[in-house]
C-alpha cells in the first residue's frame, strides 16, 4: 500500500535557533509586532511502500532517529496518510 | 606514521592536509576514498573540512554512512587515531564517535578569520608538543562551526576533560568576545574519553608554514607524528 509520511523536524527548545530569531526581527521590521517567536525547521515527504499503516508508522519512525532528524540537536513529528503525494 | 586522509564528494581541505603531512611533515600519506571500506594501514585517519554531499539534509549526515567510515569505526575502538578537522569533526559528531553536534553559527555568518585557542589537555596524541595554557593562532573557516551539546552531555565533558580547545583572546582569557560562533563554553575541539579521537572546527592544515601567517598548526601535526614512536613502544 503505499503512503506519504509528512515529517517535520524543529530544533529542541534547549538549542538556539538564530535563525528563528533573525526571522523573527525580519517580520517584526514588517510591523507584525505581535509576533512572540519563531523557530525555523524542516518539512520533508517522504513516500513509500509498505504493507499497511503500523508499518509506515515504525518505518518512518526508525527513518526519523536513523537520519532525518539528529536527535542531539532536533525532535521530529510526523503524519501518515494513504495515497500519494499531490504533484509539485 | 603513515595519515590517510579521507576524501568525500565535496571534501576541499583533503589536498591542504596532504600537502602538509607529506610537504611539510614529510611523513608518509593515502588518500582513502569514500567508497573504499580500506584504511590502507594508516596510523592516523584524518577527516578534513569541506561540504561532503553538499552538506545535504545536515552538515555531516550522509557523510557518516559511507564505507570508509564503518572501518574508521573499528578502527577507533581499537585504539586507532582519528582527526576531525571542520567539516570532519560534523561527521564524527554525526557518526557518534564524538558527542554533540555543529549547528549553524549564532551570527549567521560564514566566518573566515584567526582565532585564538587555549590549549586545555597536553597529554595527547594530538597536543603532546604544546606547552600547557599555550594560545594557538589558527584560522577558522565555517557557516556550521557552532557546538552544542545538552547540559548534561556538557556537564560530563567538562568534567572528563574532553575539551581540548576553547576559543580564547591573544592572551588567553576564554572570554565570550573571542567566541566566533556561539558554541557553548568557547569549545573549538574535544576529544572522546578514551582520547583517540579528536574534533576541532580550526584548520591546522591552513596554517603550518610561516609563508601562510602561522605556523601554529604544525604543532598538532607534530605532535601526532611523535606519538607514532610510543605506540611501537607500548
Amino acid at each position: 500500500m503505499r503512503f506519504v509520511a509528512r515529517v517535520i523536524v524543529t530544533p529542541k527548545p534547549v538549542v538556539n535557533d538564530p535563525q528563528g530569531i533573525t526571522v523573527r526581527n525580519g517580520l517584526a521590521t514588517l510591523g507584525f509586532r505581535e509576533v512572540s517567536d519563531v523557530r525555523v525547521g524542516k518539512y520533508i515527504e517522504v513516500s513509500l511502500e509498505v504493507a499497511g499503516e503500523l508499518e509506515a508508522r515504525k518505518r518512518v519512525e526508525s527513518m526519523c532517529s536513523q537520519l532525518l532528524a539528529n536527535h542531539v540537536i532536533e525532535d521530529f513529528r510526523f503524519e501518515i496518510t494513504p495515497g500519494v503525494a499531490a504533484p509539485s | 606514521m603513515r595519515f590517510g586522509v579521507v576524501v568525500f564528494p565535496g571534501t576541499w581541505s583533503d589536498r591542504d592536509c596532504g600537502w602538509v603531512v607529506s610537504q611539510v611533515l614529510g611523513a608518509e600519506l593515502s588518500y582513502l576514498w569514500h567508497k573504499d571500506a580500506d584504511l590502507k594501514g594508516c596510523d592516523c585517519v584524518i577527516l578534513p573540512g569541506g561540504f561532503a554531499y553538499g552538506d545535504y539534509l545536515r552538515t555531516g549526515a550522509i557523510a557518516r554512512f559511507a564505507p570508509v567510515m564503518d572501518k574508521i569505526s573499528e578502527f577507533a575502538d581499537r585504539g586507532g587515531l582519528v582527526w576531525g578537522i571542520c567539516n570532519g569533526f560534523q561527521i564524527l559528531c554525526e557518526a557518534g564517535l564524538l558527542p554533540g553536534a555543529l549547528i549553524r553559527n549564532a551570527s549567521l555568518e560564514f566566518r573566515c578569520l584567526w582565532t585564538n585557542l587555549m590549549v586545555e589537555r597536553t597529554d595527547l596524541a594530538f597536543t603532546s608538543k604544546c606547552e600547557e595554557r599555550d594560545v594557538l593562532r589558527i584560522p577558522i573557516s565555517h557557516g556550521e562551526g557552532n557546538f552544542f551539546a545538552d547540559p548534561a552531555t556538557l556537564s560530563r565533558l567538562e568534567q572528563r576533560g574532553q575539551v581540548v580547545f576553547r576559543y580564547c583572546d591573544p592572551s588567553g582569557r576564554v572570554v565570550p568576545g573571542a567566541n566566533p560562533n556561539g558554541s557553548v563554553h568557547n569549545i573549538a575541539g574535544i576529544v572522546n574519553a578514551r582520547g583517540n579521537v579528536l574534533g576541532m572546527m580550526p584548520h591546522p592544515e591552513r596554517c603550518a608554514e610561516t609563508e601562510l601567517g602561522g605556523t601554529d598548526g604544525l604543532k598538532l601535526f607534530k605532535s601526532v607524528a611523535a606519538s607514532a614512536l610510543k605506540v611501537l613502544v607500548s
